[in-house]
């Protein structure tokens, strides 16, 4: 596709100013979920089930009732009546059900109660006040085992009409793609290689736990403060939970101290409202990070089966995988992204995977970057490093051989457009990194990783001020730097100093509905919405300088800033800078702003190559990352510190999931270790410098060029970790996280 | 919940007898406080043992021998100019322990108090041959370190008993000693295996040694095993072996999230051979 109508020289865009919401944070000024305080304020807590799956029989809140201190006590009993229905349909109803539980606690740390007090002290006392009769009930967390046929039914009936009949009731989606006939693939092979995988649930862990304010009077007037990664899904679900109209729920979105797909969906917001509209006071909800690590949404674990047959050359002739994943005990875990995203690296003629979304006793799965794609590349990408080093092939040679580019079938279906894998790829093995020596011990690994990105709903509103500086509200909570970036691609339409612009999330009363930050869709779809909002606000300029010179508005035209006639024959006028259009705006029509809604839909895919050196201790199994560098397509990087930002997170998050992170359940279906100090992320020593290479083929569907970056500098890291690892032990690790003890257990094992 | 503040350690140790409920000495409070505001012990009575006149001294006693008042930090501790260079191994592994921040509050006593049979301080005041004075209603009295835990949480110290002061004792002629951990991680984090030596030579020969493990049973252990595997040789491989042999089959440790018991096993043998080279390299006034 020509790129002729994309902008390709730019004045602001690719360079790094600071990010404006910098200082305030540096400095103590930024307010986060935990930050807002109101008059007259209760500060509430949640009761929580100490068992993995039980019904309850029964709730005695009296004696937390009588409590001096306590305003307000709620269960269940105290949300809207959302009806169950089956699969994803039901969606409002497994929010509501994992807010609040029914009829059953579902997994530990399922809430079951929550009271509103004058104090977080006495609120926290007052939890020991409510008696709550349990049925302990058996229980699942694995999800082999969940889906065998002894396991408990978590619940009847929410299977949806893509599972197969004859599936445990746990089985709750099936998602089969591909496309050829991968059994006369394998035929055609030198090597067939197939191998079975697994990886436990990890957390996002965002340093900043879940926390709000609430506010609901018994009118159903309502005002909301929370840190989450969207006001408006959140105000939709909590309108829904509480029965009342969405547009009488104001959501203002906090400062966010991280969120990574995890503060997609409510947890406390549904029920510091409930209490509110009980104590008719405002309500404060602020979790433990115990709380967040048992009861809001890790990722899913998984079990997959990788069978992959190559030629002598390299060429893979025929790929397929069954991912199972299990995302707790509620519809959801993505096992059909993890089988669509698995081979989409490669042009294959033959092809097919299957995945299952299976529940367990344990918390609703949230999504966390890429959510289920890392999984699925560890396993594939860990069968071609082994395919390649039977067969004696460079492991870069072979992806590049195998390489998708525009126009391959995707694995899962459609044809790509313009993609960057190969030019990723390319990079990585031009990259010194890739030719650099290994010590004796250490072990070098590759994988290449995708992630589709998304586009959204988005709307985008630009006002200018009389003195010609700009305000940009946009609707998409900054988790990763995009306030700068907005700024900078609206810099680059209206062409006056990033400094000038100052970019506001808006609050769901001031701007069109926004979907969620995730999907890497903010820089794409609100940077469009940013773009062509400054462009409506330039095509208002141009008018009013048009009308001041007498000419018609297609004979002006915008340029570094300043209205300009558009040739010779349009008349000689000195150039009309914004500020001298804005200074006279009252008297020349009125406010001049710009405004952009849509859902757009070109996000163009992303796709990663990642290299890293590990060494293994052989006498105690313990792994340093010791070299890495991340190379990945980012279409045009807006700001490029912060594209090398998400490089590095993906990189950094991937070690620790590879590594030591896990959720560690006891016999009795309990979380071991729901603290930061046994549920090890790494600390700042534990990694090395992560190098990062921008690659840029630009992404046709974005006026600039853009794709979004922040999911799939996760994908590749677990595969190209575990392939450096298993190099360096010399044995094949096949099981995340691979902690110390798992490999002195296989270096034993090996002999 | 009754907030103390005394003057003296018997006057701490009067308001604890006659306290009733839970009661707990505040110190540094990194364990105390951590547990009180994670609702696992909510004491009715705290002791806060800070403002004990020379309870932060770190004092070189005319015999060579140290006295570590109860509150002086680790922080103190590293930051002293001669302590580290009588005591690397005692030293290095308070420093261990946590964050930056915590090493501004944490103690020894602290440390060694909690029970915790992971506590990296422990193991390398035990090789170390450290002592503790505890006051009590009845006077003080001497005991050693690996006297103290008597399993998770638990120590030996009856109602009224408090450490008063912690005792190392003079490092002499030709010794050294070494505390090594295994943690997945490289900082933050709880021994999955702890390993102190101290040993002292005459020439190449080592004739005298403590090896005290940690995390691998329910309470710190001193291994006269270990210690008899390596006394009277140079520290060759055979001894090495031995030495890792001993210390793998002195451990009784458990499967938890932490660590395997095939794994603490093996591992402690693996630590104990790296940690006896260390402190045999400084016994010789290498750097190590």
């Amino acid at each position: 596709m020509a790129l002729d109508d994309r902008k390709s020289e730019f004045t602001f865009v690719g360079t790094r100013p600071n990010r404006p919401d910098g200082l305030d944070k540096v400095t103590g000024r930024a307010k986060f979920g935990a930050d807002m305080s109101a008059p007259g304020m209760l500060h509430g807590a949640i009761l929580r089930s100490p068992h993995a799956h039980a019904r309850i029989v029964k709730i005695d809140t009296s004696k937390a009732e009588a409590h001096k201190d306590v305003k307000a006590v709620v269960t269940r009993a105290d949300f809207a009546d959302v009806p169950f229905k089956p699969g994803l349909e039901g969606e409002f109803w497994n929010v509501l059900e994992n807010v609040m539980a029914g009829e059953k606690a579902l997994y530990d740390g399922h809430a079951v109660a929550a009271v509103a007090a004058t104090s977080a002290l006495a609120a926290r006392d007052a939890l020991k006040l409510i008696e709550v009769e349990y049925e302990v009930l058996p229980h699942v967390t694995d999800v082999d085992k969940a889906m065998a046929s002894d396991a408990p039914v978590i619940r009847e009936g929410a299977a949806d009409y893509s599972v197969p009949e004859g599936m445990h009731p746990n089985v709750v989606r099936y998602h089969e793609s591909g496309h050829g006939d991968v059994e006369a693939g394998f035929a055609e092979a030198d090597l067939v290689i197939e191998d079975s995988f697994v990886t436990e649930a990890t957390h996002q862990g965002y340093i900043e736990p879940h926390a709000c304010l609430g506010m609901l009077g018994n009118d159903g007037k309502g005002e909301l403060w929370c840190t989450t990664q969207g006001h408006w899904i959140a105000q939709k679900t909590c309108a829904a939970l509480l029965g009342i109209e969405t547009s009488q729920l104001r959501v203002t979105a906090s400062e966010i101290g991280g969120g990574f797909g995890g503060k997609t969906t409510v947890f406390i917001e549904p029920v510091a409202l409930a209490l509110s509209r009980k104590a008719n006071r405002p309500v404060k909800l602020v979790m433990t990070r115990s709380e967040v690590f048992r009861a809001t949404g890790p990722t899913s674990s998984a079990s997959m089966d990788i069978k992959i047959g190559m030629k002598k050359d390299g060429t893979i002739s025929a790929a397929q995988g069954v991912f199972r994943l299990q995302g707790g005990a509620f519809p959801g875990a993505p096992g059909d992204m993890t089988a669509m995203c698995a081979f989409a690296p490669y042009n294959l003629t033959n092809v097919k995977q299957v995945g299952y979304d299976v529940m367990a006793n344990r918390p609703k799965q949230a999504a966390y970057r890429a959510p289920g794609a890392p999984m699925g590349a560890f396993a594939v990408e860990s069968v071609i490093d082994e395919l390649c080093k039977k067969l004696d092939l460079d492991p870069v040679d072979v992806r590049l051989k195998n390489a998708a580019y525009e126009g391959t079938k995707a694995s899962y279906g459609p044809r790509y457009e313009r993609i960057g894998l190969v030019e990723t790829l390319e990079a990585a093995k031009a990259h010194p990194h890739y030719s650099a020596p290994l010590k004796p011990g250490q072990g070098r690994g590759i994988s290449c990783g995708f992630w589709f990105n998304h586009g959204g709903e988005t709307s985008v509103s630009l006002s200018l001020s009389e003195d010609g500086s700009a305000q940009l509200m946009v609707g998409t909570p900054d988790i990763g730097g995009s306030r700068a970036s907005m700024a900078l691609m609206a810099a680059e339409v209206l062409g006056i100093p990033y400094e000038n612009i100052r970019v506001t999330i808006a609050d769901t009363a001031t701007l069109g509905y926004n979907d969620v930050s995730h999907g890497s869709r903010v820089t794409y779809a609100s940077g469009l919405a940013t773009i062509k909002a400054a462009n409506h606000a330039v095509e208002k300029l141009c008018e009013r300088a048009a009308a001041s010179w007498g000419i018609p508005t297609d004979a002006v035209k915008w340029e570094n800033g300043c209205a300009v006639p558009s040739g010779p024959n349009a008349g000689d006028f000195d150039p009309r800078p914004l500020a001298d259009i804005t200074a006279h705006m009252g008297s020349t029509g009125g406010p001049i702003s710009g405004h952009f809604e849509a859902t757009p839909e070109g996000a163009g895919v992303s796709f990663g190559t990642h290299i890293v050196d590990a060494e293994v201790d052989p006498e105690t199994g313990k792994t340093a990352i010791t070299r890495y560098t991340v190379v990945q397509d980012a279409g045009k990087a807006i700001h490029p510190t912060y594209v090398e930002g998400q490089y590095q997170g993906g990189a950094a998050q991937g070690i620790g999931w590879a590594l030591n992170e896990e959720y560690i359940y006891g016999e009795d279906g309990r979380l071991q270790n729901s603290i930061f100090l046994d549920y090890r992320i790494p600390v700042a020593s534990d990694l090395p410098m992560i190098d990062t290479v921008i690659v840029e083929v630009p992404n046709p569907g974005h006026p600039f060029g853009v794709r979004g970056v922040g999911e799939t500098g996760i994908v590749p890291p677990l595969a190209a970790i575990a392939n450096a690892v298993s190099h360096a032990a010399g044995v094949r690790m096949r099981q995340l996280p691979m902690s110390p003890p798992r490999i002195l257990a296989a270096l034993k094992d090996n002999g | 919940m009754d907030y103390h503040s005394p003057a003296s350690f018997a006057e701490a140790s009067a308001l604890a007898a006659n306290a009733t409920g839970i009661t707990r000495f505040l110190a540094g409070g990194t364990d105390v406080l951590v547990q009180l505001r994670s609702e696992l012990v909510t004491p009715d009575t705290l002791i806060d043992i800070k403002k004990i006149e020379g309870v932060s001294d770190i004092t070189k006693n005319a015999d060579g021998s140290w006295t570590i008042g109860v509150a002086a930090t680790g922080a103190e501790m590293s930051e002293h100019p001669e302590l580290g260079g009588d005591w690397p191994g005692v030293v290095e592994a308070m420093d261990l322990i946590g964050s930056t921040q915590v090493q501004g509050r944490a103690t020894l006593t602290g440390n060694l108090c909690n029970g915790s049979p992971a506590a990296d301080s422990v193991p390398a005041m035990a090789a170390a041959g450290v002592t503790v004075t505890v006051t009590g209603p009845e006077g003080t009295r001497e005991v050693a370190v690996e006297e103290i835990p008597t399993g998770p949480g638990k120590t030996s110290l009856s109602k009224g008993e408090l450490v008063s002061a912690v005792h190392i004792p003079a490092r002499g002629e030709d010794g050294g000693d070494a505390y090594l951990r295994f943690i997945p991680r490289t900082e933050m984090d709880i021994a999955v295996v702890g390993v102190g030596v101290n040993l002292r030579l005459d020439g190449d020969t080592v004739t005298e040694a403590r090896v005290s493990l940690g995390a691998v049973a329910p309470t710190v252990l001193l291994v006269e095993d270990c210690a008899k595997a390596i006394i009277g040789s140079t520290l060759d491989d055979a001894a090495l072996d031995a030495l890792a042999a001993a210390a793998s089959a002195a451990c009784n440790p458990i499967d938890d999230k932490r660590g395997t018991i095939a794994f603490r096993t093996e591992v402690a043998g693996v630590l104990a051979k790296r940690a006896a080279k260390i402190a045999y390299a400084r016994a010789k006034g290498e750097q190590a």
